[in-house]
């Protein structure tokens, strides 16, 4: 192997994340050490891993997070670089320091970038310089009732006119003229003042229909920036996703081309290297968009992204933590379709999480299936981490064909007894809101509002 | 005969909002469970008062484990 990878990798997570990163890694000859807290002992993950050890903490989710102990086994175990994944430590700045100060190779941004992409107020006064679309209104209060009209003509309506102090939906109206924002900047005033004990109000530009899509991008160290396409991220219940599809269907492409600049000038502006993402609040209607933030790591829905351009996006963090640029000979192609499912260990009706044993575990495979999953039949899903225990991912050359090969793979998935949203999921994939594509992040409240049309088993 | 309120899922006890002798109403949290990453309140089904409660903040419960207990007046 030419290519000069990391030689000894210390996986920094769990699950199916952690499992993955070990797949790629041990197609590269790198070396793997996984580390796992007592209670996740039986995770495939472990057991695929070169060099496994313990590392402790109470609650569990303590040990993955203790950046000291962390950091100590992988100089222990003579690692030289070491993958975040997701969550847990994947945006802290400060384990990217203790990392680089001990001697290793961080696969991931600079602390510099985690830590501007960190702090929303930040991150967002950064891109709206490089020239980014933010959300109108700069959220600074009004002083009466004419300066909020002149701000609302600004903004465009529909306007949501805002208590300062507000939160949980109380405090917040929506205006569609000038004769609304003067009734409600007046009323709002006035709860507000009853209310959060500050009468300050400010408007926000309302966004009626929304999509939620992002870009992957992968920094490089002479600051260049690629995309690799967009993902819509828009099925979503309480802003957590549940699928996610690439490419976005219906962007207009001077539309996806401005997204994709956007996605760059963002990254380019704090200087970002190795993969991130880029997230946009898309107006349905108008194709309008503002940015969201960055996610500073790899994302749980990259699946997609690799299936439509043949790629590893692993492999290429690893390239470009090793030698500050992707692989030679590095050249996506983007084709086809992909979706991807989560699996998530919740009660399937109330979406609540429903840890349990698992007895049963048998994985869909076969022409354009990826199952990346952290589990297997014998474990038990425990309450101390997130529900996702694994990612049914397809791929099409149309999404037609990527939707029959979606049925087809939730079909061939079987767990049980742990309760799983998997019902959800196949419903999902015969309603028309979600086959006719078009739809927004109210998709989830429109399907379970409604039962299925038919029932089938 | 006190009727007594059990966890719904395995999780940790987050947090404990009520002690033996509180009155508590329709709704009222009386114990917040933590169960992955989400936080999960339980409520009173109905007005009485709480006659014993069963965990502290910290601990795990199995689903169909006791949290509290509650007597109708």
């Amino acid at each position: 192997m030419n290519q000069p990878f990391p030689r000894r990798l210390l996986v920094a997570n769990r699950g199916e994340i952690a499992r993955r990163i070990i797949a790629t890694a041990r197609r590269l000859g790198v070396e793997t050490v996984a580390v796992h807290h007592q209670v996740d002992a039986g995770l495939p993950g472990v057991a695929e891993a070169d060099l496994a050890r313990e590392i402790t903490g109470e609650p569990p989710v303590a040990a993955y997070l203790d950046i000291e102990q962390i950091v100590r086994v992988a100089t222990e175990t003579g690692a030289d670089a070491v993958h975040p994944g997701y969550g847990f430590l994947a945006e802290n700045a400060d384990f990217a320091r203790a990392v680089e100060a001990a001697g290793l190779t961080w696969v991931g941004p600079s602390p510099d970038a985690i830590t501007a992409m960190g702090d929303k107020v930040e991150a967002r006064n950064r891109v709206a310089a490089a020239g980014v679309p933010v959300s109108g209104g700069a959220g600074a209060a009004l002083s009466d009732v004419d300066e909020a009209v002149r701000e609302a003509e600004r903004i465009g309506y529909p306007v949501m006119v805002k208590a300062s102090g507000g939160g949980g939906g109380i405090g917040m109206t929506i205006a569609r003229d000038a004769d609304a924002v003067r009734k409600e900047f007046a009323r709002t005033q006035a709860i507000a003042a009853r209310s959060f004990g500050s009468d300050r109000v400010f408007l926000e530009r309302f966004v009626e229909s929304a999509r939620h899509i992002e870009v992957q991008v992968l920094g490089l160290d002479d600051g260049t920036i690629l995309t690799l396409g967009e993902r819509d991220c828009s099925v979503q219940r309480r802003n957590q996703k549940l699928v996610e599809e690439a490419p976005a269907l219906g962007l207009d492409p001077v539309v996806r081309q401005r997204l994709h600049d956007a996605a760059v000038n963002a990254a380019s502006a704090v200087g970002y290297r190795n993969a991130g993402t880029v997230e946009f609040l898309v107006d349905a209607r108008t194709q309008e968009f503002v940015f969201l933030e960055m996610n500073t790591r790899i994302q749980v829905e990259h699946p997609v992204t690799e299936l439509i351009h043949g790629v590893d996006l692993v492999e290429q963090q690893l390239s470009i933590a090793a030698i500050g640029s992707v692989t030679p000979g590095f050249a996506p192609r983007q084709h086809g379709h992909a979706i991807e499912f989560r699996l998530c260990a919740e009660d399937p009706a109330r979406f609540f999480p429903s840890p349990g044993p698992i007895e049963e575990w048998e994985e869909p495979c076969g022409d354009g299936i990826r199952v990346d999953s952290g589990y297997r039949a014998g474990l038990a899903v425990t309450p101390h981490f997130d529900s996702l225990i694994a990612k049914i991912c397809v791929f099409g050359e149309n999404r037609e064909a990527a939707l029959e090969r979606a049925r087809e793979a939730l079909d061939g998935f079987a767990v049980g007894p742990l309760r799983t949203n998997l019902p959800f999921l196949r419903d999902l994939v015969d309603r028309p809101e979600f086959t006719g594509g078009g739809y927004d992040t109210g998709i989830v409240a429109a399907v379970t509002s409604r039962p299925a049309a038919s029932t089938r088993r | 005969m006190p009727e007594t309120i059990n966890a719904d899922m395995g999780a940790s006890v987050w947090k404990v909002l009520v002690a033996a002798g509180d009155a508590v109403e329709p709704d009222t949290t009386v114990v917040v469970l933590e169960s992955m990453k989400m936080e999960i309140p339980v409520l009173a089904e109905y007005a009485g008062s709480v006659t014993a409660v069963h965990v502290a903040e910290g601990v795990t419960v199995q689903a169909g484990d006791p949290l509290v207990d509650i007597e109708e007046p």
